[in-house]
């Protein structure tokens, strides 16, 4: 809906400009998922389609409605949450760890690598040539993450070493 | 690579009064020459302690250390000052360059000391200085460079007699998250012409750009393993085309 926003488009442009920027993200999108979406977009008053007029394969271009510009809008304006308390490092550690799997010290020794070493993948790609100004926040902002994960684990460990337990 | 620096079963104790206390205890690290590597740990882990000990700052306790294929744990206090000014550069948190020098005198000092004619020296320093991008504060005190410049002329000093190794403990320790990175660039292109570091630090950044990271926790070496040449990144999307 996004893409439609500053105009029309066929349903065949929306699909080459979504495999062109999520190509890596989302698995390639057919020509059948993105008609069946806009079908349903279409169902559900958020886009229309017109055909084109001299085209006899019923070639159709889409447009937002108002109704689709209105929830567009609502969802750029609302916030994405906040507090990631999923963390699958520590569902495994807290898991392993309580069921005797597993020296923690280890668990987290071996974490901290593999966070190492995505660093280094990380700092790796910032210092290659011909990083757009986007890509360069994308990847600095991972950068910061995984910092702020590799101080979490010296805490996990600290807390681990001085408290004794993990109950 | 060949050994560099070699530590046999080190240990360091301090008498603190009445209780001994192990700084360090049986450590063996092995550092070929061109290699970068980072030690990593808790305050109080010995990081600093193994540090001063293989730069012959400090004497072992038991143990031996063997520089370039010489055990020097047992050398004069003569011989290892001559060792630490001619082959081995030093890098600190807090900079350690003397006030009342320039920072340019400040990187001919150990050239001086090692017997490099003083029109020469100051040539190098210069050079030196221009390498680290800061040609233009030659003449500049100490007190008038900000951190990161005052961690540059650090370098350009350690770096000055072409040592075997550099040490550093925390060299970007005491700098925000941008300069710390510009330093560690620079001392990611001293390894890159085939310098050979020791660093000790908290900042990950640095432990992610060496070869090794040694990991130490009570004055034993926890884990010592090497990291993989970085593998590529895979964005989850390109913006660019939106």
């Amino acid at each position: 809906m996004a893409l439609l926003s500053g105009g029309r488009g066929h349903g065949y442009e929306l699909k080459q400009a979504l495999n062109q920027s999520f190509g890596t993200l989302l698995p390639e999108l057919n020509s059948g998922q993105i008609y069946s979406t806009l079908a349903r977009l279409e169902r559900d008053g958020l886009v229309e389609g017109e055909s084109v007029a001299d085209d006899n394969r019923g070639k159709k271009v889409y447009r937002l409605t108002d109704r689709g510009r209105e929830l567009l809008r609502n969802w750029v304006s609302v916030p994405v949450p906040g507090p990631r308390l999923k963390d699958e490092f520590f569902i495994k550690f807290v898991v392993a760890t309580s069921m005797g799997l597993a020296d923690p010290l280890t668990m987290i020794e071996l974490q901290r690598r593999e966070y190492l070493q995505s660093l280094r993948d990380l700092d790796a790609r910032l210092t290659t040539d011909g990083n757009s100004p986007t890509t360069e926040l994308m990847v600095e902002g991972a950068v910061l993450h995984l910092k702020a994960d590799l101080g979490w684990l010296d805490l996990i460990e600290e807390r681990l070493v001085t408290g004794g337990s993990m109950s | 690579m060949t050994a560099l620096l070699e530590t046999r079963d080190l240990a360091k104790t301090y008498d603190t009064g009445g209780t001994p206390v192990a700084a360090l205890i049986g450590v063996d690290l092995t550092v070929r020459r061109g290699e970068f590597v980072a030690v990593m740990g808790p305050s109080g882990c010995g990081k600093s302690t193994l540090l001063n000990l293989v730069a012959g700052l400090d004497r072992p306790s038991a143990g031996e250390v063997w520089f370039d294929g010489r055990r020097i744990d047992q050398l004069s206090e003569t011989a290892l000052a001559k060792l630490r000014r001619r082959r081995i550069g030093f890098v600190f948190q807090f900079f350690n360059l003397l006030p009342t020098l320039s920072a340019e005198a400040n990187v001919e000092l150990p050239l001086l000391l090692t017997g490099t004619h003083r029109r020469e020296a100051r040539r190098q320093a210069r050079g030196l200085l221009t390498d680290l991008g800061i040609g233009d504060k030659g003449r500049s005190a100490p007190s008038r460079l900000s951190g990161g410049q005052q961690q540059r002329v650090a370098l350009a000093r350690a770096l000055a007699n072409q040592p075997d190794l550099v040490v550093g403990d925390e060299p970007t320790g005491g700098l925000d998250s941008a300069t710390a990175g510009e330093v560690l660039g620079l001392l990611r292109d001293a390894h890159g012409r085939g310098q050979t570091l020791l660093l000790a630090t908290h900042d990950a950044r640095v432990a992610a750009a060496a070869d090794r990271v040694v990991s130490l926790r009570d004055g034993r070496v926890f884990d010592d393993r090497t990291l993989d040449a970085a593998r590529p990144v895979s964005l989850p999307f390109d913006p660019e085309p939106l």
